[in-house]
């Protein structure tokens, strides 16, 4: 003991070599490993199942396996190692998770039986969040800019739909789930994300010259912002349901427009629900956008002789341009998580599976819906802030 | 030439300008001074109708500025204000093209007249046309500022305390700067300021204003010598007045004949130069030279300390 103490470096001490965000990844991980089922085994859909452990549900050699990697990882995110090493830790362990979870089906349950699931469980879930989070902590620390951020997510997508096309996880009950409702998932989709762009695409219409005269006006500004405040605390349920009556009424009176598809269910009012909440954000960031375009720099644009729309568009505009696309990407990651209950009132989107899913306890099913908004809401948010920071770049 | 002729600016209650008249002559900086509150802002922007005049009326060359739109009158007005101004979202080229643009100007005329402007102001077109305000220091920002405003060849420049942001030194020599160019140019120059001292050194004619109205308009060296009686007197009051007042009359203007022992001095330096070559030599009288080194005559302490006192 004496010998090694004498031969060795001044010891630094434990916690100068521990990385902060590190230790919680390392904890959440080993909770998810050791402690949490990997996956769930349950004779049909509707049932509850089993939770199995992650040695318990692969061939013993995989698990081996995916047991060493992803303990090496959990060590490299708990010590102060180099960050580009802990990003590609944190990539390969996301896919060496989705790579084990893919095999369990065939691992576990009896060939030919058609009626037993097989999903991930709280174990899996924990430690994809856990590398998740490690790999997204590596990106904040290479200070990545816009362009290598959206490389990235791009490489997260293609390796996503590698994985799928490949059928490796067709086991999966939520893959289950997507074949016997493939139709109707991309008619969904489709109708999800045109309500969410559609209804984000009229708030800017609207929104942005409401912003403008607000900036201009402040009676009008006085008058608009509070009555946008108040449309926003409207829960989003009660606001779909304040829609039914008066749009009922509405088309009751006038044929033409029942004619239009407007009723007092459906895609009217999911709609202009989604497009009154997206009011807010969108005229309150322009407003407050021009507002912050420095006084000197308007004055000198009028002092050179610019009239007022040359004020506009050539200066005060483009120095707003960051604050308002702020305002943009809050409503389209809003809208995104909001068109889901828009199902409720027959708007449809993805949130149609939730609620089906909620109605028949049919988890899988809700996950069917869930998932893909999650992965939405996810990427708009990633493009937009990388948008974002695209125009802030030559602006001080 | 500018003519302001009993221009008067209310806003609401208040009346910011108080018919006020004067008028300044072509090719010659004319200093607007007074405190915050004095109306100096209201009355310069008035000449490009940033604000419209009340009552009154203001002609440039003869012609009566209401007569054109206030954007056309504007594009043929340079215009520069504290803190520069300058469009964060432009290079230096094309902060500097603004009004050559909005006028039309085809592009390699405009680009000609950018790098023209950029070394007129001592910087070097390759290096500084692509940088950005921010890449800029103060001193080459306020001097950016400048040179978009003269982009258009204005034969009229405006300026709103240009200097207000800048630290002593590098104010100083945009000072001199400015006085380079207005020489060089042969334009017309009204400036305000709050300082006395920048009023003093850079004005042909100062215009004293206080609560709206003109309380005295005439060369500083009558500003200093001959003060009405009041704000303006308690304004020169502080500003080293004798020295002021000697440091704008040159050798030359008092000479007397004869001749004197000690180093010689320039008849073109300052009076005050002067004075401070006397006392550091302790000396009654110095010889007067003229630049090819021929004697003029001498100066002597008693008739500098004659031209540098207040009337009796």
């Amino acid at each position: 003991m004496t010998d090694a103490s004498q031969t060795a470096a001044p010891p630094v001490p434990l916690t100068a070599r521990l990385d902060r965000v590190g230790v919680v990844v390392a904890l959440i991980a080993v909770a998810g490993m050791d402690w949490q089922p990997f996956a769930t085994l349950k004779p049909n859909r509707l049932i509850s199942g089993q939770g199995l452990s992650l040695a318990g549900s692969l061939p013993t050699l995989w698990a081996a396996i995916g047991i060493g990697i992803l303990s090496i990882a959990t060590i490299v995110a708990v010590l102060r190692t180099n960050a580009w090493l802990r990003l590609t830790t944190g990539i390969v362990s996301l896919l060496v998770l989705a790579l084990l979870i893919g095999l369990v089906p065939a691992t576990v349950v009896p060939p030919g039986n058609t009626f037993a699931r097989v999903s991930p469980a709280s174990g899996f879930w924990l430690m994809a969040f856990a590398f998740a989070v490690l790999t997204t902590d590596a990106i904040a620390k290479l200070r990545l800019g816009p362009l290598a951020r959206l490389g990235m997510l791009a490489g997260a997508a293609v390796a996503v739909a590698l994985i799928l096309g490949s059928g490796h996880w067709d086991g999966l009950s939520i893959l289950k789930e997507y074949a016997t409702n493939a139709d109707k998932f991309w008619r969904e989709g489709r109708q999800h994300i045109l309500l969410a762009v559609s209804s984000l695409a009229a708030a800017i219409v609207v929104g942005l010259p409401l912003g403008i005269a607000c900036h201009r006006n402040p009676t009008l500004r006085g008058i608009t912002l509070p009555v946008l405040n108040i449309i926003q605390t409207v829960p989003s349920m009660a606001m779909y349901g304040l829609m039914i009556v008066p749009l009922s009424l509405f088309a009751a009176s006038f044929p033409i427009a029942a004619q239009l598809g407007i009723r007092g269910i459906g895609t009217a009012p999911a709609l202009i629900a989604l497009f009154l909440y997206s009011l807010l954000p969108v005229v309150a960031n322009t407003v407050v956008g021009l507002g912050e375009v420095r006084r000197s720099v308007v004055e000198a644009a009028e002092g050179m002789g610019m009239t007022r729309f040359q004020r506009l568009f050539q200066v005060e505009l483009p120095l707003a341009l960051p604050v308002i696309l702020t305002g943009i990407r809050i409503v389209l990651v809003q809208n995104i998580g909001l068109v889901t209950i828009a199902a409720l009132i027959g708007g449809g989107g993805f949130g149609t599976f939730v609620f089906q899913g909620i109605g028949q306890a049919a988890t899988d099913l809700v996950l069917l819906g869930a998932v893909p908004t999650i992965a939405l809401a996810f990427t708009a948010a990633i493009l937009l802030d990388a948008v974002i920071e695209l125009t802030e770049r030559r602006r001080l | 030439m500018i003519e302001l002729d009993h221009v008067s600016r209310r806003f609401g209650e208040q009346l910011a300008v108080d018919d006020v008249s004067f008028s300044v002559e072509r090719g010659t900086i004319t200093v607007i001074v007074g405190t915050s509150g004095s109306g100096k802002s209201t009355t310069l922007r008035m000449i490009n109708r940033l604000i419209e005049p009340t009552s009154g009326t203001i002609l440039i060359d003869g012609k009566d500025t209401a007569s054109v739109s206030g954007e056309e009158l504007r594009r043929g007005i340079g215009y520069v204000i504290q803190g520069n101004g300058l469009f964060p979202h432009w290079t230096v080229a094309r902060n500097i093209a603004t009004v050559p643009t909005l006028l039309g100007w085809d592009s390699s005329r405009v680009a000609r007249r950018v790098d023209e402007l950029l070394s007129l102001f001592s910087m070097k077109p390759e290096d500084f046309r692509e940088k950005f305000p921010h890449q800029l220091s103060g001193g080459e920002q306020q001097r950016v500022g400048v040179a978009r405003a003269l982009a258009a060849e204005p034969g009229l420049l405006l300026m709103d305390e240009p200097f207000g942001a800048l630290d002593p030194i590098i104010r100083a020599k945009a000072q001199e700067d400015l006085l380079a160019v207005q020489q060089r140019l042969g334009i017309t120059v009204v400036l305000v300021t709050h300082d006395m001292e920048e009023a003093i050194h850079l004005g042909d004619k100062i215009a004293v204003m206080d609560g709206g109205k003109l309380l005295q308009y005439a060369p500083p060296a009558e500003i200093l010598a001959n003060p009405a009686p009041g704000f303006v007197e308690k304004l020169v009051d502080g500003v080293d007045r004798p020295f002021r007042l000697l440091s704008l009359s040159p050798v030359a203007s008092i000479v007397e004949p004869g001749t004197a022992e000690g180093p010689p001095i320039l008849e073109t330096a300052t009076l005050r130069d002067a004075l401070s070559e006397l006392l550091w030599h302790r000396r009654d009288a110095l010889p007067v030279t003229a630049g090819d080194g021929t004697v003029r005559g001498k100066i002597s302490l008693q008739s500098l300390l004659a031209h540098a006192s207040g009337p009796a």
